[in-house]
């Protein structure tokens, strides 16, 4: 088993990614650059938050176009797993992996804190770890987390089971007030029809460690972990 | 010697319009042995500009504390060094970008943190925290300030608060704390102070000598062009004037992506032992950097313009070596591997040209095309300029009597509207609102950002295993209104200050940083001011074993004739052995004994019974009489270094036996308003009621509002469990520090102080909160 978290030369969470991969949860995990069209056989696929090629223009717009980036797609149409934090969210959306798309937040601010997002499916590679309903406490830090997309895309991405997580409340009452950037249907995560591609706006490997304020983002990194162990037991 | 001959002759008019005086002048003419050509005239004149020289401030810096032995690297080099143990430093320092922020707040910010960040990677270290030490004009109208000039200052906040944020969050460096106050007489003149903190390995620090004849000189970064020229001499080293906008095209533009390529390659090509010697381009850009690295490493050096990599076409030598462009590098490289430099910028992007080489002789040549278009001693040029002996006067006393004084109420009064009214000040609230449009976690190492603790903590990860030990922990402080009553008091209260927030957090403060923010050095009054400061702060650095690493001296933050405050600005370090003992301000749980800690001597025993006169002299100072009276007058409170440094050691001591559960410093707005935090932090950042509340008695000697609302140093509170009490008791005595229970933590929402047997402040936390939380985002975005 083995991580890959692709280094833009914006990028800036990768350090931490790698931090909460390999020193957190002891995984083999190596950083992989983005001109390279090698992605050094790793099973799972991190687009870590930053700011790709500075994002400009819009965010991601360019980092689609990028070498790295063939491969990832090459990857993830094979089934391979594919995780985007933040601007690896935005890229995902951009190269069309993921549905949807950003736009600036409501209140056109950046916005760092600690939000709580739903785990609305646990069918994924990337939540089976978690309790369905489950609250996780994560922090955000972005301009353009504001997901959007056409009225019969959201719609299919409801009736697919495809928004993995839902901004909220800490008590799960009310979501709309959890809300931090204004996204549809206060959608913080999606998936893909085959679900082995996500994004989400907020940053687990920021909770990793009760020291940092909260390790609730570990599930997603665990569920990672355990649908690759799945995975190579079932072709073993 | 040929120089290009459609060059402008220098005149004395020219020379004058440099800002270079005919002494200077004459001094030129004796180190070059001839005329300067203008484009010598030019680098003369931003290299012995107030800003880049230190003129004025070199003759009272000198008498500043800078050894101790974690001192690596003092003032001189891009940033202060300390050794923090297991091979690991932190380069850390504080600079201003006052003017620039002024002029154009957005790019003036913006560039304002670039540069400081620039100066943490030049060293080698890796920055992993930035804190921004800001103040502003009045942002509500009163009777100082009209709604037009107000909102002018929230529009400049805004400016700054985005100019910060965008720099530093696509970085990728959290902005973990800081302070912001508002005072008129920043209204046209606001100050923007950065500090960035870093850390490398001890053997892998970087410094800017020039060092190997024939080595090449490496040009690194973004392009040259005609943006920023004379941002250090005529911007940063003048008042402003009512033709103040006309200079903002000498604010420079900032660039954070090409910033963060460039830290990731300086880092990368430091890595491959090729680089001898790294200076980044900030104020004077090719100039400074040139002429420093040689005039340090006592060698020449050579090189060409026409290498320069240049946005526009047509550039002059004048502009090239005057040009402030951002995110620029010059750096030395070993003879013979400059190829394996210039790969490391290449992967990453960047132009990377060779320039020109380190020579013998102690000469800068600049050649252009073939020509000659400047040829300098350097060392001469840098560390030769001139120095001023200015005139100091103290100003006459000041003549106050007990009716310019404020009035304390009569015995009995509830304060509790009072004290909602402070709380919702711009001084006092909260401010979420700015700090929550920085990226305040990045990197994963912040253990307390803004507000959770009275310094912001960082984690330290070794650079190699990823392995946590340590963390440190830094305070930024400066009271500008204490300053201008007295500014050595006012002075010596920033440092002490400082170093008690990092204490309250557990840390041990290791060394200091300062940004001194004054108004004209040609204004005796304002040489004065500055002298105190000096004195003050050698004062409080020495007793509180902190020595000063670095910093910068703003002067000439004056509009139409009128000075700043004196603001001193003192960034203080402190070190955390255990990383997971950082003390918070928060509450934790009901039942839990609020012990004020009291470091001073008179207190020990009897109680602090100073006259009535003088309580009232020195309450006139404080945040309550300037809220609810309008009254700033007397004198900053009585400051007691030792007693200080007491309360500082007890408060080490207790986190590192975890025996206390929260800590928090008495300051702004005095133990109600340290009460009512502790309560606030702990209903966290979240929606959730607040479960917390206090009840008080305070059984002071003095009047009501002084035991609420005074703010004496020296003092914290601190919550303990019960059966800890009587070890917390032992160990504040050890340390002769007076330990006073004063009340508990209950549960539920009522917060309430009771004064001599009756309720002076009887409210709820909800109701304090909302006046706390709100406020200054109300205030912010209402129009």
């Amino acid at each position: 088993m083995k991580f890959g978290v692709v280094v833009f030369p914006g990028s800036n969470c990768d350090h931490d990614a790698f931090y909460a991969i390999g020193n957190v949860l002891q995984k083999p995990v190596e950083f992989i650059w983005h001109q390279s069209e090698n992605l050094a056989n790793c099973d799972a696929i991190i687009l870590p938050g930053g700011f790709s090629y500075g994002d400009y223009l819009r965010t991601g717009a360019i980092a689609r176009f990028s070498p790295v980036m063939k491969s990832v797609e090459k990857f993830a149409n094979s089934g391979g797993m594919v995780l985007g934090v933040c601007n690896g969210f935005q890229i995902l959306c951009e190269a069309g992996l993921l549905p949807g798309a950003m736009m600036r937040n409501s209140g056109l601010r950046f916005i760092c804190r600690h939000v709580h997002i739903r785990v609305e499916q646990t069918d994924t590679p990337f939540t089976n770890a978690a309790q369905k309903g489950q609250i996780l406490k994560i922090p955000i830090a972005h301009s353009d987390g504001n997901y959007t997309c056409d009225e019969a895309t959201v719609a299919d991405l409801e009736k697919n089971h495809q928004v993995i997580f839902r901004y909220t409340t800490p008590d799960g009452s009310d979501d709309n007030a959890g809300n931090p950037n204004g996204a549809v249907h206060n959608i913080a995560g999606v998936c893909n029809r085959q679900r082995n591609v996500a994004g989400l706006m907020p940053h687990p490997e920021r909770a990793v460690e009760s020291a940092l304020g909260s390790n609730d983002g570990l599930v997603i990194f665990r569920s990672m972990v355990e649908a690759l162990v799945g995975a190579a037991k079932a072709t073993a | 010697m040929a120089t290009a001959s459609t060059e402008i002759r220098v005149t004395p008019k020219i020379a004058a319009e440099h800002g270079v005086t005919r002494e200077e002048y004459a001094r030129i003419q004796q180190i070059l042995g001839r005329d300067p050509n203008v484009t010598e005239l030019g680098i003369f004149s931003v290299m012995w500009s107030e800003h880049c020289s230190y003129k004025s401030s070199k003759v009272h810096l000198k008498r500043l504390p800078t050894r101790g032995k974690l001192v690596v690297q003092g003032p001189g080099e891009n940033a202060g060094v300390v050794d923090i143990g297991d091979g690991l430093v932190a380069a850390f320092k504080i600079e201003s970008h006052n003017h620039p922020s002024y002029v154009e707040p957005f790019q003036g910010a913006t560039t304002g943190v670039g540069g400081i960040l620039r100066d943490i990677f030049t060293m080698g270290a890796r920055p992993i925290a930035v804190l921004d030490s800001l103040r502003f004009g009045e942002i509500t109208a009163s009777r100082h300030t009209n709604e037009a000039d107000a909102a002018k200052n929230r529009r400049i906040l805004d400016g700054v608060i985005r100019g910060i944020g965008s720099y530093g969050n696509c970085f990728g460096v959290p902005t973990v704390g800081g302070e912001v106050a508002f005072e008129p007489c920043y209204s046209q003149n606001p100050l923007v102070n950065a500090l960035a903190l870093g850390i490398a390995k001890k053997e892998e620090i970087f410094l800017a000598k020039a060092k190997g004849i024939g080595n090449p000189v490496i040009y690194v970064g973004a392009k040259t062009g005609r943006d920023g020229i004379h941002g250090a001499s005529l911007l940063a080293s003048a008042e402003f004037t009512e033709e103040s906008k006309q200079k903002r095209p000498n604010v420079q533009v900032g660039d954070p992506f090409m910033e963060k390529l460039l830290l990731e390659a300086c880092l990368e090509a430091m890595q491959t032992g090729a680089v001898v010697a790294i200076q980044d381009m900030g104020a004077a850009g090719l100039t400074c950097s040139t002429m420093e690295m040689a005039s340090r490493g006592g060698t020449g050096i050579e090189i060409d313009l026409a290498k320069v990599p240049q946005r526009e076409t047509g550039m002059t030598p004048y502009e090239i070596m005057l040009s402030e462009s951002q995110e620029r590098m010059l750096l030395v490289a070993e003879k013979g591997r400059e190829h394996e430099v210039l790969a490391v910028f290449k992967k990453w992007g960047l132009d990377a040209v060779v320039v020109g080489n380190v020579t013998e002789g102690g000469i800068a040549r600049i050649n252009n095309n073939g020509r000659v278009a400047a040829e300098i001693p350097a060392h001469p040029l840098a560390e030769e300029g001139p120095v001023y002996h200015r005139p100091v006067a103290a100003p006459p006393p000041r003549i106050e009597t007990e009716k310019d004084w404020f009035t304390f109420a009569p015995e009995g009064a509830n304060l509790t509207s009072n004290f909602v009214k402070l709380l919702a000040s711009p001084a006092i609230s909260s401010k979420r609102w700015i700090t929550e449009q920085y990226d305040t976690s990045v990197r994963t190492n912040t253990l307390a950002g803004p507000g959770a603790s009275d310094a912001a903590v960082v984690r330290i990860k070794d650079p190699s295993t990823g392995v946590v030990k340590r963390a440190l922990a830094l305070s930024t402080d400066g009271n500008g209104r204490w300053c201008q009553l007295n500014p050595r008091a006012g002075a010596m209260h920033a440092v002490a200050e400082a170093a008690r927030n990092v204490a309250c957090s557990g840390a041990r403060p290791i060394a200091a940083t300062n940004c001194l923010n004054f108004g004209s050095p040609e204004k005796p009054g304002v040489m004065w001011q500055f002298s105190e400061t000096i004195d003050g702060l050698a004062e409080a650095c020495t007793a509180l074993n902190t020595p000063i690493t670095g910093g910068n001296v703003s002067f000439y933050n004056e509009t139409l004739g009128k000075s700043i405050y004196p603001t001193p600005v003192i960034g203080v370090l402190g070190i955390l052995d255990d990383a997971s003992q950082v003390l918070k301000i928060a509450f934790r749980q009901e039942g839990d004994i609020i012990v004020l800690l009291d470091g001073s001597s008179s207190s020990v025993g009897a109680q602090h019974a100073a006259p009535l006169l003088g309580t009232q002299r020195e309450f006139s100072s404080s945040e309550y009489s300037k809220m609810i009276a309008g009254i700033v007058a007397g004198e900053p409170p009585a400051i007691d270094l030792a007693a200080e440094k007491r309360l500082q050691d007890c408060l080490i001591a207790l986190a590192a036996e975890g025996a206390v559960l929260s800590a928090h410093d008495i300051s702004d707005g005095g133990l109600a308003v340290t009460l009512a935090e502790s309560c606030f932090a702990s209903a966290g950042a979240g929606l959730a009621p607040p479960a917390l509340g206090v009840n008080v008695t305070l059984d002071d000697l003095s009047p009501a509002e002084a035991a609420a609302f005074g703010e004496r140093g020296a003092r914290a509170i601190v919550s303990v469990t019960p059966s800890k009490l009587a070890a917390v008791l032992n160990t504040a005595r050890q340390y002769k520090v007076a330990a006073r229970e004063i009340g508990q933590v209950t549960r539920g929402d009522a917060f309430c102080i009771e004064y001599r047997g009756r309720a002076v402040i009887d409210s709820s936390v909800g109701r304090l909160r909302d006046a706390w939380a709100h406020s200054l985002e109300r205030t912010l975005t209402s129009k």
